[in-house]
């Protein structure tokens, strides 16, 4: 490679030049013509290593994003976890470490509770949500012909309605005066409204399920269309029925997008608290509810960010129970 | 070295630990139709890309047209490249894929169609610059792709197994218009292919390489007629090889000593040996003359008895089985008459009868 | 394979699937009901047709400044993400990187970790470095949160085209730019237009970050969010949902228009 061994030298000189070009000479000129040589040489060995490098392109080009990632994502969960071990002090903070935070998260069942029940509840709603959506994506995959797309668009559409209306409809479905009530009335099976439809764990689970119906299907139904058709033709020719080809070929096949739809439903709805809160009622209370009072009425910001750290712990806890749970039972079943 | 357009200069390239091209240090000649050859793995693609700067070299030069182009991204170099599926794009329409790279070319609307109808012309598709790319057949896109690289009028036009993805009457056609074409217009074409009939057929020049390393250039009636190494003499065409040992050797005539077709005299082979070497005798099937009846002691004769053998239209070829040698030798014959009677006799006695000349002589380790 | 059944026999699946459908559909089919009754009361029964809350939905400013405060956020959180999105995904998909894995991960992260944790931990460092809380702020948790989608619908679209087709603009003499704007950003455009749909969308329907990270000015979802504890302001509020509906339908059947066009040109993707 040319000029390399010399380059310090010629970047010093480089950078000397203009001084140099106050006062030419002979001596100078001709040093300055063998220095614009080596100069070029250098910049071509430069431009060579650049091309050379995806490494280098590469990383220039993701470091927008990176960089919006390490301040926006990677510092605030680094302070969060700082925070966790510092005191609430009114207004301020006790900036000294402590294990109090975490201690209270144990001494007080309470947290451990709702944090157990908010997992409960949420992994209902992901199994619930995962096999409701899989015959509906398995009949768009395999039976529907042509325009798939418009019953995709049709899945999607009633998720254009705002998130908080759409948790806030089953309000109107079971409430007191709701769709439930007002129908079974209208057809005689009750006199009396029925109490116990909102505000519990239940209602919880089955507005969720509805909220999250698109992120379950979505996956599920990307993987299940990815399945060469001639496999199933396989195991149907080797000797296999229907159901055992869909077991054996079909259901393997598409785990990676039932793992996604469960992550995708299971993650945000752990920490969700804008369901619980309309219409969970005491009983239905979840985690996120929890945290978002330390940061609201209760002020104690490090508890809240004990206790969320002690929430993705366990999130991340389960995650790992559930993904080495698929992966066996992929390799049992295949 | 006259007048080389291209000049690798000990290039290697490695991806990791992989060794994709190996201190490759050849010319290539202004106007010839050069051919890279290989099986596929074997580093032709990556030194044609090198070429094309999609990839830089590890160590040594490329020069094109005396120039170093190591530092010179693919946008700068004067060569183009068709490339293997012809990455026609897609949104553009046959006109403007091929006027593609004429942006910077400084001509007026007018200048620039005429020159577009002349490409369209050279390609034998005039009034298909209307045509969208996914209306254009195989055999169709590939002509696009030439037109779009030849209006550029580059110093090399690069080829990377353009007629992998057509069917054979079809590449058989292209062969013989890609070679005219060439002839034509006169500009250096740097081909790379896995198909040794192809290359033969086309070019002027082969490269034969192999895991990284060009093993061996020359012009393809050299190549087949007189390798310079078992591993090439194996790759182009068919051969039999057997063992043997040089028992004298004066300047115009080599003697061979081999188990299986006892003496072997040799004319004309330039390999270079001297007596008591161990080498290969390699015979090409053609070169083998079946004989039904005994033809008594003689030179370069072998007596033996039909395998197998197989009918292919033009020629016919069958296996005979020779005394102290397992695999049988493949022997080819032109089916010069309509019926060729003898194929239908299994483990009748023949021998095998070969001209001095037609033999090649390679060392053996 | 269904289509030769007789009427009185469906396939199963079918009649899952309209099941399901109406499953999905019946609790959001009747919030733009009750924007027609009469009666204040989201209750049975219903109390007769109107209008008003649609006009009422005209006059109120505080839920039209809402509005525009979720449409700017979301018209800017869209490109910005769109463009950050574009970068990484051109940048994993064609370049050889070391670490690809967990640069890619690391992006990811937004999406696996509960919004309401990204939205406190936000709120503590932009407390602590002293950042007052704005539609700045809000804006840049969108951001964060539609980066990795982006990416995700840039990823889909970059690997379907071919490489060698970005390598023979270069090979035809156009620079690294040029070659963007030739090749790569008219055949990723259907990609970019669905990463611009989608991110505005999470953007515009975001409630837990816009809640934490915004000091006074509402995006509309806090402001549904208020008004759902006050029954009154209800009704113009489904008012306003229900012309959203119409609306966002018909940007997708644009969408869905443009998008066919997209597949009759490149001939190589789609459904």
């Amino acid at each position: 490679m040319p000029g390399e061994a010399s380059s310090p030298g010629i970047m010093l000189l480089a950078y000397h030049l203009p001084n140099r070009l106050l006062g030419l000479s002979k001596q100078n000129l001709s040093l300055m013509s063998r220095t614009a040589m080596s100069l070029q040489s250098f910049g071509s060995t430069i431009r060579r290593r650049f091309l050379e490098s995806e490494a280098l392109r590469g990383f220039g080009l993701l470091s927008p994003t990176l960089l919006a990632m390490v301040f926006g994502l990677a510092m605030p969960l680094l302070i969060l976890f700082t925070l966790s071990f510092w005191l609430q002090d009114y207004v301020d903070f006790i900036k000294t470490f402590s294990w109090k935070n975490y201690s209270d998260f144990f001494a007080k069942p309470i947290y451990g509770m709702i944090l157990i029940k908010s997992i409960k509840i949420s992994g209902v709603v992901t199994l619930a949500t995962v096999l409701l959506a899989y015959p509906m994506a398995y009949f768009i995959a395999f039976r529907v012909q042509k325009n798939k797309l418009v019953w995709l668009i049709l899945i999607t559409v009633p998720f254009w309605t705002s998130y908080l209306l759409r948790v806030f409809a089953w309000k109107v479905m079971l409430g007191y005066n709701g769709v439930v009530n007002s129908g079974l009335k209208s057809i005689g099976l009750i006199s009396e409204p029925l109490e116990f439809l909102l505000y519990n764990p239940f209602a919880v689970t089955i507005t969720l399920a509805h909220a999250w119906a698109a992120f379950a299907i979505l996956p599920i139904y990307v993987s299940l269309e990815k399945i060469d058709r001639s496999l199933l033709e396989a195991a149907r020719d080797l000797g296999e029925n229907a159901f055992m080809s869909f077991v054996r070929v079909t259901l393997p096949l598409s785990m990676p997008g039932v793992i996604a739809a469960s992550l995708l439903v299971f993650i945000p709805t752990v920490g969700d608290y804008v369901t619980p809160s309309l219409v969970g009622g005491p009983s239905g209370i979840m985690i996120g509810n929890i945290i978002q009072s330390m940061f609201g009425k209760a002020f104690n910001w490090p508890l809240g960010a004990a206790i969320s750290v002690m929430s993705m712990l366990t999130v991340t806890a389960m995650i790992c129970l559930f993904l080495w749970g698929t992966h066996r039972f992929r390799r049992k079943i295949a | 070295m006259s007048d080389a357009i291209i000049s690798f200069q000990g290039v290697s390239k490695h991806f990791g630990s992989v060794k994709a091209v190996e201190n490759a240090s050849f010319d290539i000649q202004r106007g010839e139709f050069f051919s890279l050859l290989g099986p596929s793995g074997c580093g032709k693609t990556t030194l044609l890309r090198m070429v094309a700067g999609f990839e830089i070299p590890s160590a040594g030069e490329i020069m094109i047209d005396g120039q170093p182009m190591s530092a010179t991204p693919p946008n700068h170099r004067p060569v183009n490249m068709v490339f293997q599926n012809y990455a026609i794009f897609p949104h553009l329409d046959v006109r403007n894929n091929i006027a593609f790279g004429m942006r910077k070319a400084g001509l007026t609307r007018t200048e620039l169609d005429k020159r577009i109808d002349e490409a369209l012309e050279l390609i034998k598709l005039p009034g298909y610059g209307k045509r969208g790319a996914d209306e254009l057949s195989g055999g169709q896109r590939q002509r696009v792709a030439l037109a779009r690289a030849l209006i550029k009028q580059p110093k090399v036009l690069l080829l990377d197994e353009p007629l992998g993805a057509l069917d054979k009457k079809l590449r058989e056609q292209m062969q013989i218009e890609l070679r005219q074409l060439q002839q034509q217009i006169g500009i250096t074409f740097l081909f790379v292919t896995h198909d040794q009939e192809e290359a033969l057929t086309l070019s002027d020049q082969i490269a034969v390489m192999s895991e990284g390393e060009v093993m061996e250039i020359a012009s393809p009636g050299q190549l087949y007629e007189s390798p310079g190494s078992r591993f090439v003499a194996d790759f182009i065409g068919s051969m039999n090889f057997f063992e043997g040992e040089i028992s004298a050797s004066t300047d115009s005539a080599v003697t061979v000593q081999t188990p299986v077709l006892g003496e072997v005299k040799v004319t004309g082979s330039d390999a270079g040996v001297s007596t008591g070497q161990q080498v290969w005798v390699a015979i090409r099937p053609e070169k083998m003359q079946p004989v039904f009846s005994d033809p008594g002691e003689s030179v370069n004769t072998a007596g033996g008895t039909m395998g197998v053998s197989a009918y292919l239209g033009d020629r016919s070829h069958f296996y005979v089985h020779l005394p102290q040698r397992e695999d049988p030798v493949l022997v080819a014959l032109q089916n010069l008459e309509r019926s060729m009677t003898h194929l239908h006799k299994p483990s009748q006695p023949v021998w095998l009868q070969w001209a001095s000349d037609a033999v090649v002589v390679l060392p053996r380790d | 394979m269904n289509t030769n059944r007789p009427w009185w026999r469906p396939d199963g699946f079918a009649v899952y699937a309209v099941i399901y459908l109406t499953f999905i559909y019946l609790p959001v089919l009747f919030l733009p009901l009750f924007s027609f009754n009469k009666s204040k009361y989201i209750a049975f029964p219903l109390k007769g047709f109107t209008f008003k809350w649609y006009e009422k939905m005209i006059n109120s400013p505080d839920m039209l400044e809402a509005l525009m405060n979720s449409i700017k956020v979301g018209l800017t959180v869209a490109i910005l993400s769109t463009m950050l999105g574009l970068l990484a995904a051109k940048a994993v998909t064609r370049y050889r990187l070391p670490g690809r894995g967990p640069v890619m991960g690391f992006i990811m992260v937004p999406l696996v970790i509960p919004e309401i944790i990204l939205a406190i931990s936000l709120l503590i460092l932009i407390t602590q470095v002293g950042i007052p809380l704005s539609l700045w702020t809000v804006g840049f948790s969108h951001m964060l949160l539609c980066t990795p989608f982006a990416m995700l619908v840039l990823i889909s679209r970059m690997e379907g085209f071919d490489r060698s087709l970005e390598e023979a603009a270069l090979d035809l003499g156009e620079n690294a730019w040029m070659t963007f704007w030739r090749v790569t950003f008219p055949i990723v455009l259907p990609g970019i237009v669905a990463s611009l749909l989608l991110t505005f969308t999470i953007s515009f329907d975001e409630f837990v970050l816009s809640f934490f990270l915004t000091s006074t000015d509402p995006t509309l979802p806090i402001y549904i969010w208020s008004s759902l504890r006050f029954p009154t302001k209800l009704p113009p509020v489904l008012a306003l949902g229900a012309s959203i509906f119409v609306i966002s339908f018909f940007v997708v059947a644009f969408a869905e228009w443009f998008r066919r066009r997209g597949v009759k040109t490149d001939g190589t993707s789609g459904l």
